[in-house]
């Protein structure tokens, strides 16, 4: 009786919503934002306004239009503008101009939104993360956690229902590789968790895998691309970079589980910590990977505009998803990301000294304890000859020590700030220009910050000029006024480096040094000065020379160590001030800006006000994009495709989410009680159900989901460029599991580097570096490591969201034929042979075995067996080739081909 | 999710590049496999999706079938070899007047340089009387089959961003390159070759790297495979020692049958794919090393080009164009390297060097033509020759300073290209520069238009051609470009 008053509820229910026709409210953000940027705002959004109307914003949305007009009238479709040219009769007048009509569905869905008010609601992505509870469910004895609710919710409505557990050894390696990148030690496995797995072990594994240092080099990989590191820094010359320490510093706090909002700080802005240590420095070569471009005629202020563009670029596709690139020349054509938005988050990024030359200053030099021993005594012996070093501390930062134990020398690499001056990584600078055309319109300064000018009444130059148009002017702590010196460069009479000494008036006290280059004449020869070091001298005398040389040798020690180019704002003396560049021209400046975040982001007007508040903003808790864009990353980096199948574009042209419930209720999760913890959430993926289900697909199943988006099956993936490669080496026993370390150089064919105006070549290595995993090659952007270019790894020159995955006969000719893949075929093949024992069918069994921890079926067993048989059979053709021929051991053969078999390219 | 939000979630889908690459067996996924030495499942299939999509990617009738691009990476002097001005001649040595250099930007002349008079000897040629200098004796012969685009403009003056605006449409990196864009529409027509080669000289690759022949973001199945005259003809095509084709065949032959079980297994599509693969790298092993075998061409042939085979030089890359071209290989990219003639040094000198790359490349490029006339290839093929920007009327002065060498600058306000076969009109000069070669007057093509035009030629429309990525449809041409109509056949 009950039910029946129920149904009867029900069905009037639906008959009033029917009657009603208004009842659904509409979303603009999912109803009618789809519709509008595919028909509309192509000619009525950021880029153009014709007719003078725009849906971009909803104030010029409903704002008049040109002819006076009102396109929408909230409330009243009728009088709305917007309608009666979409419904309009005459083709002139009939929108869109371009490209097909509305429907008649579309039209009803406008003026329904129009009728029920025109309310904008947010776009999906940036509205606040909220947790909701997640779906109870059916089949509660499938489910192992929170995200097989989800799935299972959405997969129970279309009919389908999830797979088995894949069998243990399947999901052994799938677990291995998704967390480690390699395939898993089997020995070591035998030692955690015994000879007979069992599913009860399964998290005891994970959280050994998990703890595993092969852990942070796997997500390195993922994140490297984001971060576009390489070995060379690009373009024409794409000379050699040393930033190697930065990727170790990825590894190493992936292996630390270090939070990802501190992870994200120290990257974007751990100069700007409070008394940085050298790691949050190293972090910080993050933005220091983009290309510098040393062509010969380049303007070196282009070039550094290029890679303060791409922070930007990079930063908001990395951790925001949003693709901020295009409202550098324009308003977003489909998002609400205005012009001179663009320019309010270059103003972040603007104020950093490096600046497109050669030695990539500045920079931060490490040092190994033994270069750290030696340095130490050249101070002792610094002490012993001039008590007036005695004051310089121990401790403490190298560089600083060193600045001190040389003072009162001078150097380039020590400089606190500087423009347009280029320096060299020996110390030495000048104030020449790559482009000599614009070399006349430049300011040329150096500055050295809090200098002690007790007692100091000279200053010499060591300098070579070809001509005595070159001035040095020296300011005290501003620009403001009168030079307290004025130094003409005079041409040295042997036109070799000289010495040039100026006296002045003895000062006192601690001041900032600005030496402001003049080039009198404009002339790129007789106007440029080289310098090696500036002498500040006490009562007109130059340092003793034994003590100069042994502040020689000390800097020597002192440049001789680890270089890794690294993020350092300007001193307020040079800082420098952000306009909007028109149509993204750096040429053509407007109005200044001050630096700002995109309204629509900032959900609480939050006060963003340099770099480290910028960074700190992007992991603030009201910050919904960052924590559902690395969701939808380590998703994707386990999955092989994302909830956000777009993880570079979470904006209204990307794709929607699968599971949006499920994406948040990570993103929440993630960003809050697991403390941005990364493991905490690979654990929490690989752990579900969902995760562990068997990757077979039957007909049904790739029927009703042929892409698998409802999860109702694990995925089948190939494996990464690296993971190839690693993945040869580790079932051979070849693989070199050492961490970090200089980039390698393994064999590649000869001929491959052939870069202009760069003299570096390829060298192989014959020694252990020859086995390192494929992160460690040497990435060099111009023409990458060819064998892994052909599975699809970029070449790093920009950020990268997404490898293409692609299937390729030159895949095939890398695995059948490159040496590394022939020598762990060798060695795969004497493992064979020896554990065999004469039997041919068992030494193919645990061949098979040891690559893909499972079993081979007899007639598998049987088609290799075949292969060995034929590989074995004489071939006089050869051996008459040449004396010494090699014939391929058929055991190598055989070995060959499991290592190109699918199964072994793919994750199961 | 309500039906209308699931609906709009599947157009979204299918709006995304994970629909357009995983629907590997129709449309434009089966083309790419097919065309591009991935051939898919059913070869009946693939025929139906690829006339299906050349119908999609082919937007009206084009005369040419491929094209072959001969880059003379570093930019030929035009005031050397095409663009004779005497008026130039006259002001020899004079300084430049103010008014040409105000608001200019140069990569390295500064202050006031001297005018440079032409270093080479004009005479017109051929019934259309096309200006050819005496560097380039054979060229005169094809005088007739050639059309001279003699304003030329780009935006970029350095040689990197000016060879990706060239090939990418823009200067900075990430676009895919002009190869990858029409392998990407028209898949290629012989299975067993890549659909888009890449041949280089000169012993360096170009400024702008790889890239030039990079897909972007494009799926790497349409980036340029390089080949090579040296070591393996395309890397890692040559089986280890002690593999023969025989014991090759029966591995690939054993790794394809259980993978085919793998298949019956998992219903995997990427399995098949991967089978193909395998079948494909084989029938390349034999038709790469074949193809790039020109020891059997004939002694005429040999002489006509001045090949000598083994060695990697431009004359070899143009035999080698040829003979691709007759394969059915789509695009055929040229980079003969060491144009860049400042004078800052003797090989980079115009008395010097770039005699040399003259000599280099007169003979090959004018056998190209007439061997592609003699085949009746030429109508059919386009071909393409070029640097990515001119060089000034100026001498160059780096620094302030004469160099010890005659040698001009970069320039990007005009330069001459020339076009042959494939839809274009032969004898034709289009296109003038004001009387000393500095700014083009009559006619001005910019490298967006060029893009338009060329792709023109294959019967693909530049507006149409489209790729989405991050939201926005990217073409080659960016936002621009104006089909060359005067040229056109």
């Amino acid at each position: 009786m009950r039910n029946r008053r129920l149904i009867w509820l029900v069905l009037f229910i639906l008959i009033l919503m029917g009657a009603c026709s208004d009842g659904d409210p509409i979303s603009y953000s999912d109803d009618i934002k789809p519709l509008l940027n595919k028909k509309c705002l192509r000619c009525h959004g950021g880029i153009r306004s014709l007719g003078g109307f725009s849906l971009l914003f909803p104030e010029q949305a409903l704002a008049p239009t040109e002819s006076g007009k009102l396109a929408i009238v909230p409330g009243k479709p009728a009088a709305s503008e917007l309608i009666a040219r979409v419904k309009h009769h005459d083709p002139d007048l009939v929108m869109p101009q371009e490209g097909t009509l509305l429907t008649k569905d579309e039209i009803a869905l406008l003026e329904k939104w129009i009728r029920q008010g025109a309310e904008f609601d947010k776009h999906w992505s940036y509205r606040p993360l909220l947790p909701s509870p997640p779906p109870s469910v059916k089949m509660n004895d499938w489910v192992k956690n929170d995200i097989d609710r989800y799935i299972l919710d959405r997969m129970s409505k279309t009919g389908l229902t999830p797979n088995e557990t894949a069998d243990l050894s399947t999901l052994v390696r799938r677990l291995s590789f998704d967390i480690t990148g390699l395939p898993p030690d089997v020995q070591h496995l035998h030692t955690l968790v015994g000879n007979d797995w069992a599913k009860e072990q399964i998290e005891t594994i994970i959280d050994d895998l998990l703890a595993s240092p092969h852990y942070g080099e796997h997500l390195a990989a993922l994140w490297l691309d984001l971060a576009r590191y390489a070995d060379s820094n690009g373009y024409e010359k794409d000379m050699s970079r040393s930033i190697w320490r930065y990727r170790d510093w990825v590894i190493d706090a992936f292996n630390a589980d270090m939070p990802f909002d501190q992870f994200t700080i120290e990257q974007l802005a751990g100069d700007l910590l409070p008394d940085p240590d050298k790691e949050q420095l190293i972090a910080t070569a993050f933005h220091r990977n983009t290309m510098t471009n040393t062509e010969g005629g380049t303007e070196d202020e282009e070039f550094r505009t290029m890679s303060v563009l791409d922070r930007v670029n990079s930063t908001f596709e990395l951790w925001q998803g949003t693709t901020i690139s295009c409202v550098q020349c324009h308003s977003h054509p489909y998002d609400p990301f205005k012009h001179e938005d663009y320019y309010r988050l270059v103003a972040y990024f603007n104020n950093t000294q490096d600046a497109d030359i050669d030695s990539e200053y500045p920079y931060l030099l490490e040092h190994s304890d033994s270069i750290k021993a030696r340095m130490d005594e050249r101070a002792l012996e610094i002490h012993q000859l001039d008590s007036r070093y005695l004051g310089v501390k121990s401790s403490g930062d190298t560089k600083e020590k060193v600045r001190q134990l040389v003072f009162p020398r001078l150097f380039g690499d020590f400089a606190d700030d500087f423009q347009s001056v280029l320096i060299n990584s020996g110390g030495g600078f000048n104030n020449s220009a790559y482009n000599a055309n614009n070399q006349k319109n430049k300011q040329y300064y150096l500055v050295f910050s809090d200098i002690d000018l007790d007692d100091i009444d000279g200053i010499r130059y060591h300098y070579f000029s070809r001509g005595d148009d070159a001035l040095i002017e020296v300011y005290l702590d501003n620009l403001e006024g009168e030079p307290v010196l004025q130094t003409k460069m005079i041409e040295p009479a042997k036109k070799d480096w000289d010495w040039l000494t100026t006296s002045m008036m003895p000062q006192s006290g601690t001041h900032d040094l600005i030496f402001h280059f003049v080039n009198t004449s404009g002339d790129f020869r007789t106007g440029v000065v080289d310098l090696k070091e500036v002498e500040l001298l006490r009562n007109n005398k130059p340092l003793d020379t034994k003590v100069r040389s042994l502040q020689d040798s000390l800097l020597r020690l002192y440049r001789s160590g680890i270089l890794t180019p690294v993020m350092k704002d300007r001193t307020d003396l040079l800082s420098r001030q952000t306009h909007v560049f028109d149509r993204g021209n750096y040429l053509v400046k407007g109005d200044e800006v001050r630096a700002g975040v995109p309204q629509i982001l900032n959900q609480n007007n939050a006060e963003v006000n340099d770099r480290l508040d910028f960074a700190r903003w992007l992991v603030r808790e009201d910050n919904p994009l960052t924590a559902r864009v690395m969701v939808n990353r380590i998703w994707s980096h386990i999955f092989g495709e994302g909830l956000v199948s777009t993880p570079e574009d979470f904006g209204t042209q990307g794709a929607l989410p699968t599971h949006p419930e499920l994406l948040d209720y990570l993103a929440y999760h993630f960003s809050h009680d697991w403390n941005w913890s990364v493991k905490r959430l690979v654990k929490e993926i690989v752990l579900s159900a969902t995760y562990q289900q068997s990757s077979k697909a039957s007909p049904e199943k790739l029927e009703l989901d042929p892409y698998n988006e409802y999860y109702s099956r694990g995925n089948r993936v190939r494996l990464s460029a690296e993971q190839i490669r690693d993945q040869a080496l580790a079932i051979s026993d070849l693989l070199n599991p050492k961490i970090g370390g200089k980039s390698v150089m393994p064999p590649q064919p000869d001929g491959v580097w052939q870069v202009v105006y760069n003299s570096d070549t390829w060298e192989a290595k014959k020694t252990e570096d020859k086995y390192r995993r494929g992160l460690y090659t040497f990435w060099k952007r111009t023409t990458p490591y060819p064998s892994m270019t052909a599975f699809d790894s970029p070449s790093r020159e920009f950020c990268v969201s997404k490898r293409i995955r692609t299937t390729t006969p030159l895949q095939a000719l890398v695995t059948l034929n490159d040496t590394v893949y022939i020598e762990a075929a060798q060695a795969l093949g004497a493992f064979m042979e020896k554990t065999g024992k004469e039997n041919l069918q068992e030494a193919i069994k645990k061949g098979f075995h040891k690559a893909l921890l499972v079993d081979p079926d007899q007639q598998t067993v049987e088609v290799l067996e075949k292969l060995f048989y034929q590989a074995n059979a004489p071939r006089p053709q050869l051996v008459s080739l040449r004396q010494e021929t090699i014939k391929l051991d058929p055991y190598t053969v055989v070995a060959n081909a499991i290592m190109n078999l699918d199964a072994f390219l793919t994750k199961s | 999710m309500s039906l209308d939000q699931e609906y709009r979630y599947r157009q979204t889908q299918l709006e995304t590049r994970r629909h357009f690459l995983r629907h590997c067996t129709t449309g434009l996924g089966a083309l790419a496999l097919a065309g591009l030495g991935c051939s898919s499942p059913s070869t009946d299939q693939v025929i139906k999706t690829l006339t299906g999509h050349e119908d999609r990617m082919r937007h009206y009738f084009g005369r040419a079938k491929r094209v072959i691009y001969l880059h003379m990476a570093g930019s030929p002097s035009q005031l050397e070899l095409f663009d004779y001005k005497p008026t130039l001649n006259q002001l020899h040595d004079q300084a430049c007047p103010q008014s040409l250099l105000e608001g200019k930007k140069f990569a390295f002349i500064s202050g006031v340089p001297k005018m440079l008079g032409h270093q080479a000897n004009f005479k017109q040629h051929g019934q259309s009387g096309a200006w050819i200098s005496n560097h380039l004796p054979h060229f005169c012969q094809v005088a007739d089959d050639v059309c001279f685009l003699k304003a030329m403009h780009t935006d970029e003056f350095n040689h990197a961003p000016a060879q990706l605006f060239l090939y990418t449409g823009s200067p900075r990196l990430g676009r895919p390159s002009l190869g990858s864009w029409v392998t990407y529409g028209l898949g290629t027509e012989n299975e067993d070759l890549p659909g888009f080669v890449v041949l280089v000289s000169g012993g360096k690759t170009p400024d702008a790297g790889k890239s030039v022949w990079g897909s972007g973001f494009l799926p790497s199945i349409y980036q340029g495979v390089q080949c090579r005259s040296q070591g393996d003809p395309v890397l890692y095509i040559n089986n280890p020692e002690g593999m023969d084709r025989q014991l090759r065949g029966q591995t690939i032959k054993a790794i394809n049958e259980i993978n085919q079980k793998e298949y019956d297994e998992f219903g995997d599509d990427e399995t098949l794919t991967r089978i193909s693969q395998y079948e494909m790298a084989y029938r390349m092993q034999l038709s790469v090393p074949e193809v790039m075998d020109i020891g059997k061409e004939p002694q005429y042939i040999h002489e006509m080009y001045g090949t000598e085979p083994g060695k990697a030089s431009f004359a070899n890359n143009c035999l080698l164009a040829r003979r691709m071209a007759e394969k059915g290989v789509r695009f055929i990219q040229l980079f003969h390297w060491g144009w860049d003639s400042h004078g800052a040094g003797k090989s980079e000198a115009l008395n010097h060097g770039f005699l040399d790359r003259c000599k280099e490349v007169d003979q090959p490029m004018s056998a190209l033509i007439q061997d592609l006339k003699q085949r009746g290839l030429l109508d059919e093929t386009l071909v393409v020759w070029g640097g990515e920007f001119g060089r000034t009327p100026m001498m160059e002065n780096r620094g302030g300073v004469t160099n010890p060498f005659a040698g001009r600058d970069h320039h990007t306000d005009a330069f001459t290209i020339w076009m042959a076969g494939g839809g274009i009109k032969g004898g034709v000069t289009h296109g003038e520069t004001d009387e000393i070669g500095y700014y083009g007057i009559k006619d001005q093509v910019h490298i967006h238009d060029l893009q338009a035009t060329m792709l023109h030629t294959l019967g693909i429309h530049h507006e149409k051609l489209i790729y989405p990525f991050q939201g926005r449809d990217f073409r080659l041409t960016d936002v621009a470009g104006k089909i060359v109509k005067e040229i056109l056949v």
